[in-house]
């Protein structure tokens, strides 16, 4: 046996590794894959053994083989066994092949989610980091619901290392589980104060990738971003944060006047294009926002202009690229700034980088006018031609389209014009956008009735020669435009036995199916219009010969394989057949024949189906019939062969109808068109045709077919250029003259510059061009929701945030069974997430209840699941302790989220720039903020968004703000009575004899109510209370919270409030202000109101408690006299109110206590009578202590003061208190407060 | 987010391979040679931006690469991520393989394609950037090495020796194959640090 381990790590030694791997495949270049092939035999045979070590080797080579492109999922539980090894070395080789090769499909997935909660748990930070890393690559649902709230307890994590991963990867829980949304996001919003800027960065980053799906959620979180965007100097976090209120502008139009100042003053002061580049981009999305209404901001567009000309200008070709691409966002609301830089823009067309061309392209598509859009088009066109590469040209390609079609073709004077250009378009070679072209030919003709004459002429010369378009490939791209051709020629031909034969000839079979079935179809209806115009002549021997024609060429049609083709041909062959018996007997048919087709057809909008409203009572969901059975359903679908059929062709169906079926049906229509008021009537002047010169002249070439390579296009747009060119100068003349005229008239009237460019409207279009609108059913739905996509994963992300949360809303959390014996390790378990245990207090019976119920089902599933991975489960589960996964309620469920209203207000209040009466202050009253002291350990005192500090006093208070005001104060108080009421619950601490267990809920008798705030002085007039709170942000601040209360019947006005600074703790005045500035506290008092007001203090030692004495002085006006006060006081600043509650693990506490750092110091009570739990809650409370651990009648506390001192209590029964510091002084004084607050009672 | 981060060499050779969206290794080895095929045939001294993979993501995406030596370093992000700072984090990658490795070329790569990922997964996170500061970055993978070290101890000195002796028998040694430096340009941008 021994011998056999020993041979193992002999062979061991010779296994191949991942080096000897990669060079194996670097030395057969030849028969790469057979070498890999045989790799991949010896790293089965490698998994098969029972070493680790061997395994980890063998998956870290299939990580390399994964990249390689060989498929390995085979190995996936290989894998699994390698994550779960103790190694760290091996995990992480575990972890990574996972991450590469595991996804929502890998059914092993299910088996890791014990493993992973271990390695959570780990008390070595760079398992659990290797955890969290791998996790987010392959994270599911299942394993996002049961690790959340694992997840979620890391984000307090003591090691910033694990607190922004576990930060970080909240998004890809997030997003696979979105009911952990609303339950994690008060601590996520709590990490963007974190003390360490890498966590903070990793709270930005998620914040802004949730907002930027569903910006409205996150509204609230304005100000708080706001503070951040001006105090952070990182970057990267700067960048994110001005991208997300790009993101939030559009939607709250006040905010974005408040952006726009510091945003300039980045813009002028940063050095780091970055940064630049994004605060230009946000200070573009707040001008759209407010481009309507407001007029004061030619200033900052003329920045941002300004600022792009220069990254445009510049030679790093990187700020060129970024520089065009903000520049078109400002294109759309303010074009006029752009255009002024038409020349860079064109100047940028040249460049030879493709990905600038193409930005500059987009920018084109603004910078167009009735004016300059042939200029435009003709370069374009220039480098059309020019253009390398297919990618490029089908891009220039869609821009001129893009750009001709804008806005219903706003900027086309003359469409002839424009279907040249089209035309010329259909030279191009290989272009994919054959069936873009096409579909521009049809509308336009379609939609500008004047130019029918002209496209049709156009389109025959292009059929006459679609041996050009199909002729050397068969791809799918040009030969599109025949569709459109052949469409044209029959609707709107005149007489044209040329095109009629073009349509006929035996090549056209090689065409694609339903351009084939256009043709067939359109050769019908140029048939029709032949025999009209042969009809009166008394030869008629042209009309016989053309039916001749189509009965020699149809057959051709009638055997295609395609369906459509085949029909419609055997069907016209029928008719002509007919029609041809007719003719011998000499029986005028053209008539009748052109019924067939008679008719307008106009364009429908795109949308129109889906917008007709469904009429009242009709249920399209419900059945009709009794529902088939669903044998017979599967035989009967229906299969789609008329692909690509559009609705015009639908007249091909009724070709057989008779003659009097069809008047009837005219006859129908016609009276519901006159019916219809949006129904566009076919006037006789439509008819009218251009009229442009030069027309007469241009010959009509019969191509000889051997010569050209190109399309022979009639029109040369060169030669549009040039007619638009004299045409204007002809139009400008002639106004001229008039305006001479005029001018002569009104001589005595100032000089007009009548030499500056013309404005657009002074171009008219060449000739009048009746547009056409899209018909749209009547009362269509209004409707433009038709774009979401309902697969986005985001879309169940889109959940309100400020709304409390629920009772029914929590993270499922594991817990163990209070019943199962507890092992070492399950012990151990506990003992991690003193956390939970905390704030698993106050709970009624009710939930527990349902709690066990949902256990039972759960476990009921966790053995169904067990039944079928047993053999697999069984050796991972054998190093692990069995835990049963229960659903209970969060530790955040508990904690008192701000309301909607108030968070409502906040932001209304931050936003508005008006004095508003600080209500919002309020809101930190004591029961309030007693409670959130409480129940979260985690959460820091002060989560709220700072009030900004600059309100001013308001002189005059509007009656309806009081109102308000009273309102809200009622709303308060009632929150305070729920929330006094949840108070007791959240104090009742687990005791006994058991340690602590997670998810037993103990009865103990409710705790009294605390009060944090303590008297600061008070008179007949006013009353102060206050409370000092360290900043976790700043160490050298506090904040002081001074709740003032009217107590007299007078009306209390311009309060000064003044403290004499020691050396040791100033008073921060705002600048400017002198040492011995008093200052004015921000509200006035009526009769029986209180109010906060918050004051912060510099600080430099926090090791001595400190007293300073200041003043109040205040003005009481009553009805009758107003009288001049004064109130002196004495701040007492303790020990612990530099003291925050900061929450620590149980592990590292005993590291701390192990590290021999601190100093001890003990202390005990005399005559306490409370329980020991109260004892506990009255340290946490005034003290701002959090336990760590709570064993039988014995507790180690723990808190750091705002400097990063540590301090450690041990709390015993006999109320001994044995406490260790770093600093002795401070630790003495602690004690010594801590004293006093047992003494008092 | 970033979708893809992607190293490989002048011929299209994959070098490493991370994917923050799931695809068959099919669909990963067309995304890279269509990503190669896009980026190679760019010249130097042009934009480091381009639209337009056709699979990977479609116009909401954009390619950002920067091209040393012999390899192309291309990250696929989405319209969330800023275009310079990517380019500046893919400096920062660079510059901190080059410490990890000590003038890190592409050999380095190619013999610790592992090292390589655990190096990147201390910067980009399930595909969001975790951290940008390169000194946090390089401390922690100096951490992941002296973990590993101490877990091998005695047991991982024969292991050590034995890939020695291989070295010494193999006729090419790797080092002695010259693909070329990466030379480290200066950036030109301001990056974090």
């Amino acid at each position: 046996m021994a011998l056999k381990i020993v041979k193992g790590s002999i062979d061991r030694m010779f296994d191949k590794n991942l080096q000897d791997l990669v060079r194996g495949i670097r030395n057969h270049k030849e028969d790469e894959a057979k070498y890999i092939s045989t790799c991949i035999d010896e790293i089965k045979q490698e998994l098969k053994q029972d070493n680790i070590a061997v395994k980890a080797n063998a998956v870290c080579k299939l990580t390399y083989l994964q990249m390689l492109g060989y498929d390995v999922s085979w190995a996936a539980f290989n894998i699994v066994e390698v994550m779960s090894s103790s190694k760290f070395t091996y995990k992480r080789i575990g972890y990574l092949a996972a991450s590469q090769c595991f996804h929502e499909g890998t059914d092993v997935i299910m088996l890791t989610t014990n493993q992973i909660r271990k390695d959570l748990s780990s008390p070595n930070q760079y398992d659990t980091g290797v955890a969290l890393t791998g996790l987010s690559c392959f994270v599911t649902p299942d394993l996002a619901r049961d690790l959340a709230n694992d997840i979620m307890t890391l984000m307090s994590h003591t090691k910033p290392y694990i607190r922004k991963k576990a930060v970080l990867i909240m998004y890809k829980v997030f997003l696979k589980y979105p009911e952990s949304l609303r339950p994690a996001f008060p601590r996520l919003k709590e990490k963007l104060e974190d003390p360490d800027p890498g966590v903070q960065s990793a709270a930005v980053n998620v914040i802004c990738e949730l907002a930027r799906r569903n910006p409205k959620n996150y509204l609230s979180l304005a100000p708080l971003f706001f503070k951040l965007m001006t105090s952070s100097t990182n970057n990267w976090v700067l960048i994110k944060i001005i991208k997300l209120f790009g993101a939030l502008t559009p939607l709250e139009p006040r905010l974005g006047k408040k952006l726009i100042e510091p945003l300039t003053n980045l813009i002028h002061s940063t050095s780091a294009m970055s940064l630049l580049y994004e605060c230009v981009n946000t200070v573009i999305a707040v001008l759209i926002s407010l481009s309507s209404g407001m007029p004061n901001h030619s200033a900052s567009i003329q920045l941002c202009v300004q600022k792009l000309r220069i990254l445009i200008e510049d030679s790093d070709q990187n700020l060129k690229y970024l520089g065009l691409l903000a520049m078109s966002k400002i294109l759309k609301t303010h074009p006029k700034s752009v255009q002024s830089h038409k020349d860079l823009i064109l100047q940028c067309l040249d460049d030879k980088d493709e990905s600038i061309r193409l930005r500059a392209l987009d920018l084109l598509y603004g910078m167009v006018s009735k004016k300059n859009l042939m200029e435009i088009v003709k370069k374009l066109m220039l480098h059309v031609d020019k253009a390398e590469g297919t990618t490029y040209r089908d891009e220039l390609l869609t821009k001129i389209i893009d750009i001709c079609s804008q806005s219903n073709y706003q900027y086309i004077t003359n469409f002839e014009w424009y279907i040249s250009i089209l035309v010329e378009l259909t030279r191009l070679e290989g272009t994919r956008h054959g069936h873009l072209i096409a579909s521009q030919m049809l509308d336009v003709a379609i939609r500008v009735k004047a130019i029918r004459g002209f496209a049709v002429a156009q389109m025959a010369t292009l059929l006459d020669n679609a041996h050009l378009l199909t002729g050397n490939t068969q791809r799918n791209g040009i030969c599109e435009v025949l569709y459109a051709a052949a469409w044209i020629c029959g609707e709107f031909s005149e007489y044209s036995m040329q095109t009629l034969e073009a349509m006929l000839r035996p090549k056209v079979a090689t065409l694609p199916g339903h351009i084939q079935a256009v043709y067939v179809q359109n050769a019908a209806k140029l048939f029709a219009t032949v025999l009209q115009k042969h009809e009166g002549e008394t030869d008629s021997q042209a009309a016989q010969e053309t039916s001749q024609l189509l009965i020699d060429r149809l057959p051709l049609f009638v055997q295609s394989a395609n369906l459509e083709v085949q029909e419609r041909a055997s069907c016209i062959l029928q008719l002509v057949k007919y029609i041809q018996k007719l003719q011998q007997k000499n029986v005028e048919v053209a008539e009748e024949v052109t019924a067939l087709f008679a008719g307008e057809l106009n364009p429908v909008a795109p949308k129109a189906q889906k917008k007709v409203p469904i009429p009242e009572g009709l249920d399209l969901d419900a059945w009709i019939n009794e529902p088939p059975s669903e044998s017979e359903s599967e035989d009967e679908k229906p299969k789609v062969v008329f692909a690509k059929e559009e609705p015009k062709h639908y007249r091909s169906r009724h070709t057989e109808v008779d003659e009097k079926e069809l008047a009837r049906r005219r006859e129908v229509r016609k009276q519901e068109q006159a019916n219809n008021p949006f129904y566009i009537k076919a006037s006789p002047s439509s008819q009218k045709v251009y009229d442009a010169p030069g027309v007469e002249h241009i010959p009509v070439v019969q191509i000889d077919l051997s010569v050209p390579l190109k399309v022979p296009v009639l029109f040369n747009c060169d030669l549009y250029l040039w007619l638009e060119e004299e045409r204007q100068q002809k139009e400008k003349a002639e106004r001229k003259k008039k305006e001479k005229k005029k001018k002569r008239e009104k001589r005595g009237k100032g000089r007009k510059a009548d030499s500056g460019p013309e404005s657009e409207e002074d171009i008219r279009p060449a000739h009048q061009v009746d547009i056409v609108t899209e018909e749209m059913p009547e009362n269509a739905l209004p409707s433009d929701d038709d774009d979401k996509d309902p697969n986005d994963p985001h879309k169940a992300l889109d959940i309100d945030l400020d709304k409390l949360l629920a009772d029914s809303e929590k993270l499922p959390v594991r817990t163990h069974r209070p019943e199962v014996l507890k092992s070492p390790a399950e012990d151990r378990d506990s003992k991690s997430v003193p956390q939970e245990t905390k704030k698993k207090r106050g709970r009624g019976g009710k939930e527990k209840k349902e709690g066990k119920e949902g256990e039972r089902k759960r476990s009921k599933e966790e053995k169904k699941k067990k039944k079928k991975h047993k053999e697999v489960e069984e050796e991972l589960l054998e190093s692990q302790p069995e835990e049963a996964v229960q659903s209970e309620e969060t530790k955040e469920a508990a904690a008192p989220p701000t309301s909607t209203s108030a968070e409502a207000s906040d932001l209304d209040f931050w936003l508005s720039s008006a004095p508003v009466p600080p209500a919002a202050a309020q809101e930190v009253t004591a029961p309030s903020s007693a409670a959130a002291v409480d129940t979260s350990s985690a959460a820091a005192p002060e989560s709220e968004p700072d009030e900004p500090k600059d309100t001013e006093p308001e002189d005059t208070k509007s009656s309806k703000h009081k109102k308000k005001k009273q309102k809200k104060e009622k709303e308060e108080k009632e929150k305070k009575k729920k929330k006094r009421h949840h108070h007791h619950h959240h104090h009742g601490d687990a005791g006994g004899e058991d340690s602590v267990q997670n998810g037993t809920v103990e009865e103990e008798e409710p705790l009294p109510v605390m009060y944090i705030y303590s008297l600061l002085a008070e008179n007949s007039y006013i009353k102060m209370v206050y409370d000092i709170q360290g900043n976790h942000q700043d160490e050298s601040k506090v904040v002081v919270s001074v709740i003032f209360e009217n107590k007299s019947d007078s009306f209390l006005k311009s309060m000064e409030f003044n403290v004499l600074d020691s050396l040791n703790s100033k008073l921060q005045r705002p600048e400017g202000a002198g040492p011995h500035d008093s200052l004015t506290v921000p509200f006035q008092l009526p009769p029986g109101v209180s109010n906060e007001a918050r004051f912060v203090f510099s600080v430099q030692s926090i090791v001595m408690p400190q007293k300073l004495k200041g003043t109040l002085t205040f003005i009481v006006k009553s009805d009758e006299s107003s009288t001049h006060e004064k109130l002196d006081f004495k701040l007492h600043f303790t020990c612990t109110s530099y003291l925050i509650t900061t929450p620590c693990y149980s592990d590292a506490y005993a590291k701390l206590l192990e590290s021999g750092d601190l100093k001890g110091s003990s202390l005990r009570l005399e005559g306490i009578s409370m329980p020991f739990h109260h004892l506990l809650a009255r340290i946490c409370f005034h003290h701002h202590f959090s336990v760590v651990e709570r064993i039988d009648s014995c507790a180690s506390m723990y808190s750091r003061s705002i400097q990063g001192h540590h301090v450690c209590l041990l709390v015993k029964t006999s109320v001994f208190i044995e406490s260790k510091w770093e600093e002795s002084s401070l630790l003495g004084n602690v004690l010594d407060e801590i004293k006093q607050t047992f003494s008092k009672c | 987010m970033i979708k893809a981060i992607l190293i490989f060499n002048n011929h299209g050779k994959p070098r490493l391979s991370k994917f923050y969206e799931h695809y068959t290794e099919d669909t990963e080895q067309q995304i890279i040679r269509e990503t190669f095929h896009l980026v190679s045939k760019r010249d130097e001294n042009i934009c480091n931006f381009l639209e337009g993979g056709l699979l990977i993501g479609g116009s909401e995406n954009k390619l950002i690469y920067r091209h040393y030596a012999t390899l192309y370093f291309v990250f696929c992000v989405d319209s969330s991520e800023s275009e310079l700072g990517i380019l500046d984090l893919i400096q920062v990658f660079v510059e901190t393989l080059d410490k990890c490795f000590e003038n890190v070329c592409e050999l380095d790569l190619i013999f610790h394609m592992d090292k390589v990922h655990n190096i990147l997964a201390e910067m980009v996170m399930g595909g969001m950037v975790l951290e940008t500061n390169m000194s946090e970055i390089i401390t922690q993978a100096e951490a992941h090495n002296k973990m590993e070290k101490s877990e091998a101890g005695i047991a991982g000195a024969p292991a050590r020796a034995v890939s020695a002796v291989k070295n010494m028998n193999l006729p090419e040694m790797p080092k002695n194959i010259n693909i070329g430096d990466i030379s480290i340009k200066v950036p030109n941008l301001p990056s974090f640090k």
